[in-house]
């Protein structure tokens, strides 16, 4: 179909994460930290206790420096979609372009009109409605966040469509399936959750350090109590999804679960890597141990992979050679009928042209016998088809680290703030005040486990990113790329600053 | 009724429906139009204030308009998404430059220790409503003018200009175009200013931001004469209604006009509302120049996208292969997508009824000058 320039889709896909990683250091922080402030205000409106408004006030300040980065830099991840990835556009557009339209007209509406109301309708319209205005920035926010990742989950686990070789593209069959598809469930309650979790760690952290300063004391105390049962809600949910998703991707993208755990060699009873250290020289097929050093939980991967215990998982080795024992097909024999399906669709294309309607016809009905391996035929080797273990492996390993140390950090607040002696827990506050980086960590690690965990698939099984990206001489895309990187940067650090002088500010009156 | 349109009907539809949300984003730039309006009607810091605190409770639904106008293209013709935006690569970057600068300026300019200080950050609010504005007009002005670019049998975009896009700037009916919307959103933009803000006691600057409407208005005439002029003389790419080869026809986007008397009439309308509006607000004290000229320029916007895109007219022609060109018919969704969002197209009036009314529960007292001397103002 095209002369793959790798360099281009490197660097596309460079501008991709750089892009998307950038927006998501702020975007989970506007999902949590506006239900909080929806909290904060609902307080406020119910006890009339004017601390609490100036409390309201204070987060909402710092939650509207985050909000406008984010918006900022998402506006480039939609159109980015067309500008670097223009043959995916085209290929997948008739499914992925309505989730980005509905989050237009039903979300992002939402928020935009509300937050006018939030910010400056406090002297202007009735107490009831700006705190009704407040959640609904909540909720357009996370509404936003639902069809971004009903998108995003199609990309994972393509449903509800049906490749057209008359146009070359997939077409949606049933957007049901596409909204409700399990994948899309659980991506969107492990994100939003996850940014409920990480704004609760920002208030966590703001007020320790407040705490550990000794200024505004009882706005401190306040607002810890609200974050840390929310953050300790939101832990346990995340704690929840995330397990869903691993079973989802056990299910759906069997590989990318292989690399989670390093795993090469399927087995039954397979056991569940707590931590260890890849070795680097290990390849696909080959008889060396995939680690330096392992601490291995006997048969749990099995149990969360397949919630039967004892039951086989496949390793890389039997997803990319075959296992005819487990019936697995392996990407070597998948690749013949995907070459053999990328074939035929030219052989189609070729007959069209030539108006030969019986050689067209029949090289429809050969192409439609494999046409679901069509994106095994652009792979130039079987090991193509590996995602980068170690980044997956470590990334993934470090996320689900930090986020069973969470739940305890809010259980250990709350226990003290109840007690009356959180200020006082001197080990606590330093912890605490670092919880929000931590947050961030595994927030971003999590992306690398699903989105590097995805490649080489754009869509998983059926467009590989190489064939995903626009013609674009490579030069473009530098260029572009840096400025995103310069650009981005240098906004990061004005919102760093405006935000650590909002903070040494603090509220008012309190 | 919806499961039964048949697949032309909502292809048309859908270009109804962009068009509609690309003439109300025209309207809103009345922001951008703000934005470049503030070192020349602002000269203290109360105004300054007013004119940022003013246009800050609203650059938000532009800016969304903008992304909603993105995503409903994509939806609805993702032909034309792909070989636009991937194909015209520059002209897209470095609008989306001048709105992701946008997005921060508000919030930040004010700000204590804001690293760029309150200068830079207006500078980026005049760069959204000067290069951004411009290049935007400059890509609609493909619409007749035609892309550089061919489609393989895959439908994959091949780009035959060096460029990338931005050659679209430098002819002279996409740059009169771009130049044109430049004028109209500031004209806009003192219009909104002018309904907007509480002009007690500030009565120079209410007089300046009235002239600047009447000049700026005089700005924006020649571009539109020539653009008006040139359209209709132009030659025009027209696909054979039964052939659907694609060719050059004499006059081409006047016939449309004659062939569609309704979009005849809806520009002509649109161009008295905003003559009137802009004599009204200039010379007889209204206020509410804003919603008239707003209306005109939404029809006049729906009557150049409905000319582009009707009547056999492929709405993103390409000049390096005429039958690569994408109209409404060969760009779009399938019948099933298209169905399933006219269903969700539903909502829309629900949206419009809500921004509807909390704009009036926000505007219904004018912006004092008392309201932005606090800390949290923009």
């Amino acid at each position: 179909m095209v002369d793959v320039d790798l360099s281009l889709v490197n660097w596309s896909r460079a501008q991709f994460a750089l892009t998307a990683m950038y927006h998501w250091i702020f975007v989970p922080l506007t999902l949590g930290l506006s239900f909080l402030c929806a909290m904060f205000e609902s307080i406020y409106v119910r006890t009339g206790d004017e601390k609490w408004k100036a409390l309201t006030r204070f987060w909402m300040t710092l939650f509207g420096i985050n909000f406008a980065i984010g918006i900022a830099t998402g506006i480039i991840l939609e159109f980015q979609f067309g500008t670097n990835w223009s043959n995916y556009s085209w290929m997948v557009g008739d499914i992925f372009g309505a989730p980005l339209a509905i989050e237009g007209i039903f979300a992002f509406f939402l928020e935009a009109t509300f937050f006018a109301v939030m910010f400056f309708g406090w002297n202007r319209v009735s107490k009831g409605f700006h705190l009704f205005s407040t959640w609904m920035v909540a909720v357009g926010s996370n509404l936003s966040a639902l069809w971004i990742l009903v998108a995003n989950a199609w990309m994972q686990n393509p449903v509800g469509m049906a490749f057209n070789p008359e146009t070359a593209r997939f077409e949606m069959e049933n957007f049901w399936a596409v909204l409700f598809s399990p994948i899309a469930m659980s991506k969107f309650t492990h994100a939003t959750s996850s940014g409920f979790l990480l704004a609760s760690l920002f208030v966590v952290t703001i007020s320790s350090w407040y705490l550990l300063k000794g200024r505004h004391v009882d706005m401190a105390k306040k607002s810890i109590i609200v974050a840390s049962v929310f953050g300790l809600l939101a832990s346990a949910y995340v704690g929840f999804t995330g397990d869903e998703a691993a079973f989802e991707n056990a299910q759906k993208q069997p590989m990318k679960l292989a690399a989670f755990e390093g795993l090469y060699k399927g087995e039954k009873s397979a056991g569940l890597v707590a931590a260890g250290i890849i070795n680097g020289a290990k390849k696909p097929g080959d008889a060396q141990s995939p680690f330096l050093f392992e601490v291995k939980v006997p048969g749990l991967l099995s149990l969360l992979a397949n919630r039967v215990s004892g039951s086989f998982v496949p390793g890389i080795d039997d997803l990319l050679y075959g296992n005819s024992e487990q019936k697995v097909m392996g990407v070597v024999e998948k690749m013949k009928l995907g070459q053999q399906a990328v074939a035929d669709l030219a052989a189609f294309k070729q007959a069209r042209q030539e108006k030969n309607i019986g050689a067209a016809s029949e090289a429809l009905d050969r192409f439609t016998a494999n046409k679901e391996f069509l994106g095994y035929g652009y792979l130039s080797t079987p090991e193509e088809a590996v995602p980068p273990v170690s980044t997956v492996f470590y990334s993934f390993h470090i996320m689900v680290i930090l986020g069973s140390f969470f739940p305890v950090l809010f259980l250990a607040y709350l226990f003290y703030t109840l007690k009356g002696r959180v200020a006082e827990v001197r080990w606590l506050l330093p912890v605490g005040i670092s919880s929000y980086f931590l947050g961030l960590v595994a927030q971003q690690t999590g992306w690398i486990v699903a989105e590097v965990g995805r490649q080489p698939w754009a869509i998983q099984g059926l467009l590989p990113v190489k064939v995903a990206t626009t013609n674009l001489a490579v030069g473009h895309v530098q260029a572009t790329f840096f400025m995103f990187m310069g650009l981005f940067t240098l906004l990061l650090i004005a919102e760093i600053k405006i935000m650590l002088k909002q903070i040494s500010i603090g509220p008012e009156g309190l | 009724m919806i499961a039964n349109l048949e697949y032309a009907t909502l292809q048309q539809i859908w270009w109804i429906l962009c068009s509609v949300v690309g003439s109300l984003f025209l309207f809103l730039t009345f922001v951008q139009g703000g934005n470049t309006l503030l070192w020349q009607v602002a000269k203290n810091d109360v105004e300054s204030s007013l004119v940022m605190n003013s246009l800050g409770r609203k650059w938000e639904i532009t800016f969304t308009t903008l992304v909603l106008f993105g995503g409903a293209l994509f939806a609805a013709f993702p032909k034309f998404y792909a070989t636009s935006f991937g194909g015209a690569y520059w002209v897209w970057m470095l609008i989306l430059f001048t709105f992701i600068v946008q997005a921060v300026s508000f919030e930040y300019r004010k700000k204590p220790n804001n690293l760029l200080g309150a200068k830079v950050y207006e500078l980026f609010l005049l760069i959204n409503g000067t290069v951004g504005v411009l290049l935007i007009g400059a890509a609609v002005g493909t619409f007749f003018t035609g892309s550089n670019f061919t489609l393989n049998v895959y439908n994959q975009v091949t780009w035959t200009h060096p460029l990338r896009g931005l050659e679209a700037a430098f002819s002279l009916f996409n740059l009169s175009l771009g130049l044109f919307l430049v004028f109209n959103a500031r004209v806009l933009g003192a219009m909104y200013l002018l309904n907007n803000i509480n002009f007690s006691a500030m009565d120079a600057f209410e007089a300046r931001l009235r002239k600047a409407v009447w000049i700026n208005f005089l700005c924006a005439l020649p571009f539109l004469l020539y653009v008006l002029v040139s359209l209709l003389l132009r030659q025009g790419f027209d696909v054979n209604a039964t052939t659907g080869v694609v060719s050059m026809v004499a006059n081409k986007y006047l016939l449309n006009l004659l062939a569609m008397p309704l979009v005849l009439g809806l520009l002509l309308v649109g161009l008295v509302l905003v003559i009137l509006a802009v004599l009204t607000t200039a010379f007889k004290k209204s206020s509410k120049g804003i919603w008239l000229a707003g209306l005109g320029t939404v029809l006049v916007g729906l009557a150049v996208f409905f000319t582009a895109g009707f009547n056999h007219t492929p709405f993103y022609p390409s000049k390096a292969d005429l039958q690569s060109s994408l109209t409404i018919y060969n760009a779009s969704s399938s019948l099933y997508t298209l169905t399933a969002m006219t269903y969700v197209a539903l909502g829309i009036p629900f949206v419009l009824a809500y921004i509807a009314y909390v704009w009036r529960q926000m505007d219904s007292q004018k912006l004092a000058s008392h309201e932005v001397a606090n800390d949290e103002a923009y």
